[in-house]
């Protein structure tokens, strides 16, 4: 659906992408990570043909972005990091409006919009004037402009911007409600807004890839290293003690306390939470939460881009 | 073709659903009558002609009143658009930078329209109380079209080359001001430079349509005043995307 190869992008003498490669398969969702600056906005604008490379080549769907933009154009859904609404019209008239311009014809734009008002959950707003929505309804518009023609290929940038966390997790079910029938390309800085959303993630830092992969695949390159977090109930001393005698523990960091609640950091070579567990519930220890940091998205983020643990 | 009008339609449906543009309209009209009491009515007795006519008569009045309007209400065009950021939508939408600037330039048209029509009064009371020539009326109202053509244009150009809509109506306010003007210029140069600098003076272009005369190149002259504008907004957009 999307191949990439050696893009570039200067700004005047500032290069916002240096040689950016890679493909996206149709019906993929994937993640676009980065921290801000990273050049994920400059990256989703040039593959929305809203911006012209400096250089390298982009193909999407078999078209080139700088010889047929308007053939991409016509197959590309692009919601900015702002939602390109015009706050004086309803939301019914917007999208009819975006339908039109994106060639839909007359006969189906009533039921093209009534499609996308329905996958974004604003049915119930149709005739409310853009500039009486909240931030979260606005984004959903801004989410129904970019999918109102049923294009191939989706490009959201920042999606979850500024949205509550109820908003954040519907907004969620919303773009996974959207796999299958679109290939998807996402952006996020905050990693845990799109961790449950993506089939695969490409992490880029100062303009460059520098990863790429599903999680597992990422936290496999990694190495097995970063603390194993406990939280259970038992007294500090007594517990530490005895986690200590199981094979493979380096050191126990107690991170919290709050009375009988506590909260370990095991330092281990291995992936030792089976024993650790084992050796907790066979003391009558209650055990609440066993987790390895290295293998969560923010600490393979963090590691790639800062080369250390959360 | 389909997507300039759709363009032209939402645009015009913005002047019309906000206050703005009744605003702009208003007020100008309100100067633009108080400028034909004062000035084109005012004073000794004076032939109907002459009240349309003459340098500051009503056509002249309502050309540059009608300039300032246009320049209002162009400002905010594709300036507005990129500090909303909804001009994203359109860049990535399957449209030419040139149905863009078409689009804006067609429902500015429009609305300008809107004004000149409201001006109408001024020789319908000149026709009540005097005697004008409908070919007179007619010509001036295409003098004062061309005139707005070419000042909306020129707005759009302001409007594509900065996101602040203040810069925009200032730039674009130089530029037709400068091109109004120029004709002062043209009195302290020598030949050839001062048929050149004459020649692109718009006042020596308009006082025939106030006059009644309708001549070609005349209406050449704002096509291509237009035209220039319009091509080199198109070109301004066109630009930013390599940036």
């Amino acid at each position: 659906m999307i191949t990439v190869d050696g893009l570039s992008k200067y700004y005047g003498e500032h290069a916002a992408i240096k040689a950016l490669s890679f493909t996206i398969t149709s019906g993929e969702v994937v993640g676009f990570l980065g921290l801000n600056g990273a050049g994920k906005t400059t990256t989703l604008k040039v593959l929305g043909c809203v911006l012209l490379p400096t250089s390298g080549r982009v193909i999407v769907d078999g078209f080139d972005v700088t010889r047929d933009p308007h053939e991409i154009r016509k197959r590309i859904g692009y919601l900015p990091d702002t939602p390109p609404v015009y706050d004086e019209m309803s939301v019914g008239e917007y999208l009819a409006f975006v339908a039109r311009l994106r060639g839909v014809a007359d006969a189906n734009v009533a039921n093209f919009v009534a499609d996308a008002e329905k996958k974004t959950a604003i049915t119930d707003k149709h005739d409310d004037v853009i500039s009486s929505l909240s931030h979260g309804y606005r984004q959903r518009v801004g989410l129904a402009q970019a999918l109102v023609h049923k294009p191939k290929l989706l490009i959201l940038d920042e999606p979850t911007g500024g949205l509550d966390p109820v908003q954040i997790v519907e907004m969620r079910e919303v773009i996974k409600g959207l796999k299958g029938e679109h290939t998807v390309l996402v952006s996020s800085h905050i990693l845990g807004e799109i961790s449950q959303v993506c089939d695969r993630y490409l992490v880029i830092q100062g303009g460059e890839l520098i990863a790429q992969g599903t999680e597992t695949e990422l936290s496999a390159k990694l190495g097995s290293g970063g603390p194993i977090e406990i939280d259970c109930i038992g007294a500090a001393g007594p517990v530490i003690e005895l986690l200590k005698k199981v094979d493979g523990v380096n050191d126990i960091t107690l991170v919290k306390l709050d009375g009988q609640n506590l909260s370990l950091h095991v330092d281990a070579k291995n992936d030792v939470r089976p024993q650790l567990v084992k050796a907790l519930v066979q003391a009558d220890i209650a055990v609440l939460r066993v987790d390895r940091a290295a293998h969560r998205l923010e600490n393979i983020f963090l590691k790639l881009t800062h080369g250390k643990d959360a | 073709m389909n997507t300039v009008l759709l363009i032209a339609r939402r645009e015009l449906g913005a002047y019309l659903r906000t206050m703005s543009g009744y605003i702009i309209i208003a007020v100008l009209l309100f100067l633009d009558g108080l400028a034909f009491n004062a000035f084109a009515v005012a004073g000794t007795a004076k032939k109907s002609s002459e009240v349309l006519g003459d340098p500051l008569g009503f056509f002249f009045w309502t050309s540059g009143i009608g300039m300032a309007v246009a320049i209002f209400l162009s400002m905010r065009l594709i300036a507005e658009e990129r500090q909303t950021g909804t001009l994203q939508l359109l860049y990535s939408s399957p449209v030419h930078d040139r149905e863009i600037v078409l689009g804006k330039y067609l429902a500015s048209l429009g609305f300008l329209c809107i004004f000149l029509f409201a001006t109408g009064y001024m020789p319908l009371l000149v026709a009540i109380y005097g005697k004008v020539s409908l070919g007179h009326v007619l010509s001036g109202y295409l003098g004062l079209v061309l005139v707005g053509s070419a000042s909306i244009a020129i707005g759009i150009f302001g409007s594509a080359l900065t996101k602040s809509q203040v810069v925009a109506a200032i730039s674009s306010g130089v530029m037709s001001v400068a091109l109004t003007m120029c004709w002062i210029l043209a009195k302290v140069v020598d030949r050839p430079f001062t048929d050149v600098i004459t020649g692109l003076a718009w006042y020596g272009h308009f006082d025939p349509f106030a006059h009644g005369l309708v001549h070609l190149k005349h209406v050449v002259y704002f096509g291509l005043v237009t035209f220039v504008a319009l091509f080199a907004a198109t070109r301004v957009l066109e630009a930013r995307r390599w940036r």
